[in-house]
């Protein structure tokens, strides 16, 4: 079982404070959706978590990282490059074997990429690299799922589909969301954060539009 | 990271790499690569042992060796970057980018021997030998620099404005840099090929490590090689601001570049030593060409290509090797170190002394050549890619070890990696036929013979024919960059 807990944290990136006073504990089989303005520190706070158990992460960043040049196969395949010798990655490189063909096949149908899983990265839109990289976490099952905006390129009902697998997929999961309705519709428990600081933590069922409101001043206009 | 950028074919890429590999195997059954020495450990050993306890010369031979062989690289840099600067502002003449290829195409070392027939084993004949090659690379680097120019400076100058004023105000001041930068690097080739016209008797470094390695005397030769490892290495460090002038101020004055000039000797050189021989007699040309052909040209130009494409698959290969030695991604500061100076002083040692040195060890086949060029060239190759890996931001998550270097580097260096390879191509063939001159049957042994027995008719041709060849292959090379869309522009030596 794994769980995160952060006490009195204050956390910076290259010596620049993002957060401070952080007290959070994420129980084992909770749904957390993290709300808050571009660079109100969401992506500070998913990667110190990550940090706590970085082998039982599976790890859904917002720059995908993807290898353009190798195909939807062989990116996916990335997610798994621990837990297989070296000498069988190195052979599923040079030619994939029945076995993860037919694992990944099935994972590209599920991210709408049937069609493209010989097709090097570098060719797909912008949708469909999100899409490789969410699935790349996916291919890890691991029981917690980190992921930055996993969905935001993606179009609504597709996105909404695929959150849907995560959460069935996973024990844990934290999401950095930016679409409020994704994250009552998926999450149970939302963080809000602003100035640095948590705003609010609640259950999903107890949040209402006024308190979210305030954690998107730009918007306010 | 270039996640936006034009869809490209990689299978065309695989397709390309595999061609080179599979050409590299079909020339092997043609290439001689045994071994023929009868201990080469043993002689392998005794250099180690004369590198570990070098027997040191007179300062005054060792300096003036290096004072020689700096005199030599920096007038003949000078004078090719002069000559080549003018040639670069006509650039867009076609018969201009002609004649620079054909400049370049020919090895400093073959320009050696033929202006030591003009002017005896004179400084002139080493400076120019120098200045010729590097006039033909000066032109093709500057002028593509004055054409990478942006034009709006240019096109905002009132209409009557000279053409000398447009170039001085907005050219020039933009290339500048670029220009000064090259011709910094270029120094430092210089100063190799200075070293390595000693092989052929100017009092260069090169002259002395060529009398002692071949008679054995390592650890007399040491210094001589420690000091041209030491000029090289350090060149980008001592070799900038005021010192360049003075240093070439100074080489004028070390070494003036003069020579006994006889002008009915170059004048009968001109107009009847390099005239094919039936022509001079008036007799049937064919039977002559045939002969040389049968004899010479083909053995010489198939030698060449089996060893280049061997050399460039040994050099791809290594260079793939290599690269993470010097890769921030991979290893600790204490390997990186180790690295870094493994690559160093393969760079830094000309492919010439590399494979003279091959040949004491290995004896008189392709191997010592292919080692020698797959050596220099890989690390050449290695150092860059493993540079350019530096800039790669991996995730959080990234593999490490073998899986990080088959997944995540690789792929995304392979483009950059052949892009360079393809580079080195026109180098390493350029290479291939001088290393002829060392006994390995490529074309520049037949040129090397011709020269020696005073055939100069059959020498020009077969010079004409390697640089035809060199020009091919820089086409071919060229051509398979655009195909791939391998952009990335790099000027190596």
């Amino acid at each position: 079982m794994t769980g995160f807990r952060l006490q009195q944290a204050a956390l910076a990136v290259d010596g620049r404070p993002i957060l401070h006073d952080l007290d959070l504990t994420i129980r084992p089989g909770e749904r957390v959706a993290l709300l808050g303005e571009s660079g109100a520190g969401k992506t500070t706070l998913l990667r110190a978590l990550r940090d706590q158990h970085p082998d039982r992460v599976a790890w859904c960043p917002q720059q995908p990282g993807l290898v353009p040049v190798l195909s939807v196969f062989h990116n996916l395949y990335m997610g798994r490059l621990d837990r297989y010798a070296t000498a069988y990655n190195l052979l599923n490189l040079i030619r994939p074997t029945a076995a993860r063909r037919h694992d990944l096949a099935k994972l590209a149908d599920r991210l709408g990429l049937g069609e493209r899983l010989w097709t090097p990265v570098e060719r797909l839109s912008g949708g469909q690299q999100s899409r490789v990289n969410l699935g790349r976490a996916l291919y890890q099952e691991r029981p917690v799922f980190i992921g930055d905006e996993p969905v935001s390129s993606v179009d609504e009902r597709q996105g909404a589909d695929l959150l849907g697998l995560v959460c069935e997929q996973h024990e844990t999961v934290v999401l950095a969301l930016h679409n409020v309705d994704q994250a009552l519709t998926h999450c149970n428990r939302i963080i809000g954060l602003r100035d640095g600081r948590v705003a609010f933590d609640r259950p999903a069922d107890q949040l209402t539009p006024a308190e979210i409101k305030p954690l998107y001043p730009a918007d306010a206009s | 990271m270039t996640a936006r950028a034009l869809p490209r074919d990689t299978g065309a890429l695989r397709r390309t790499t595999g061609l080179f590999i599979v050409l590299a195997l079909l020339c092997l059954p043609w290439a001689d690569i045994a071994v023929h020495t009868l201990a080469p450990g043993r002689e392998l050993g005794r250099l180690a042992q004369g590198l570990l306890w070098p027997q040191w010369p007179t300062v005054r031979t060792l300096g003036e060796a290096i004072a020689s062989t700096l005199a030599f690289a920096f007038q003949g840099v000078a004078l090719g970057a002069a000559a080549g600067f003018g040639l670069a502002l006509l650039y867009r003449l076609r018969a201009v980018r002609w004649f620079a290829a054909s400049l370049r195409a020919v090895h400093e070392l073959f320009w050696a021997l033929l202006f030591i027939q003009l002017f005896g084993l004179s400084a002139l004949a080493g400076v120019l030998a120098i200045a010729v090659p590097y006039a033909g690379i000066f032109a093709k680097v500057y002028g593509e620099l004055f054409e990478e120019t942006d034009p709006a400076p240019r096109r905002a100058l009132p209409t009557q404005t000279s053409r000398l004023s447009s170039l001085v105000f907005t050219t020039l001041p933009q290339a500048w840099p670029h220009m000064a930068a090259y011709t910094r690097y270029r120094l430092e080739c210089g100063i190799r090929s200075s070293a390595v016209l000693g092989f052929i008797g100017l009092p260069t470094l090169g002259y002395h490590l060529e009398s002692l390695l071949r008679q054995g005397f390592y650890a007399e030769a040491a210094p001589f090689f420690y000091a041209l490892l030491l000029l090289i290495a350090t060149q980008h460090r001592w070799c900038r601001g005021w010192l360049i002038p003075a240093l070439l101020l100074a080489a004028v004055w070390w070494l003036p570049p003069v020579a006994p000039v006889n002008g009915t000797l170059i004048w009968q050189f001109l107009t009847h030593d390099i005239v094919p021989a039936p022509l001079r007699s008036g007799t049937d040309a064919l039977p002559w060409l045939m002969d040389l052909w049968h004899g010479q040209l083909w053995p010489g130009l198939i030698n060449t290509l089996v060893l280049a494409m061997l050399s460039l698959v040994v050099m791809g290969l290594l260079g793939v090797i290599l690269f993470p030695a010097v890769s921030k991604l991979f290893g600790n500061r204490w390997t990186r170190g180790a690295g870094h100076g493994v690559l160093v002083v393969l760079r830094s040692l000309p492919e010439y002394l590399l494979a003279f040195i091959a040949l004491i060890l290995l004896g008189p086949s392709m191997l010592p050549a292919i080692i020698a060029l797959g050596l220099h060239n890989g690390a050449i190759i290695g150092h860059l890619i493993g540079q350019y890996s530096n800039t790669l931001i991996l995730r959080e998550d990234a593999a490490r070890g073998m899986n990080r270097y088959f997944f995540e580097v690789l792929p995304r260096q392979f483009r950059l990696f052949l892009a360079f390879s393809l580079y080195r191509f026109e180098t390493v063939i350029r290479e291939t036929a001088i290393l002829g001159m060392l006994g390995i049957p490529t074309i520049g042994f037949f040129i090397d013979s011709a020269f020696a027995e005073f055939r100069f008719d059959r020498a020009v041709l077969l010079l004409a024919a390697s640089a035809v060849l060199n020009i091919g292959v820089d086409a071919l090379a060229r051509h398979t960059r655009r195909r791939l869309y391998l952009r990335r522009t790099v000027q190596v030596c």
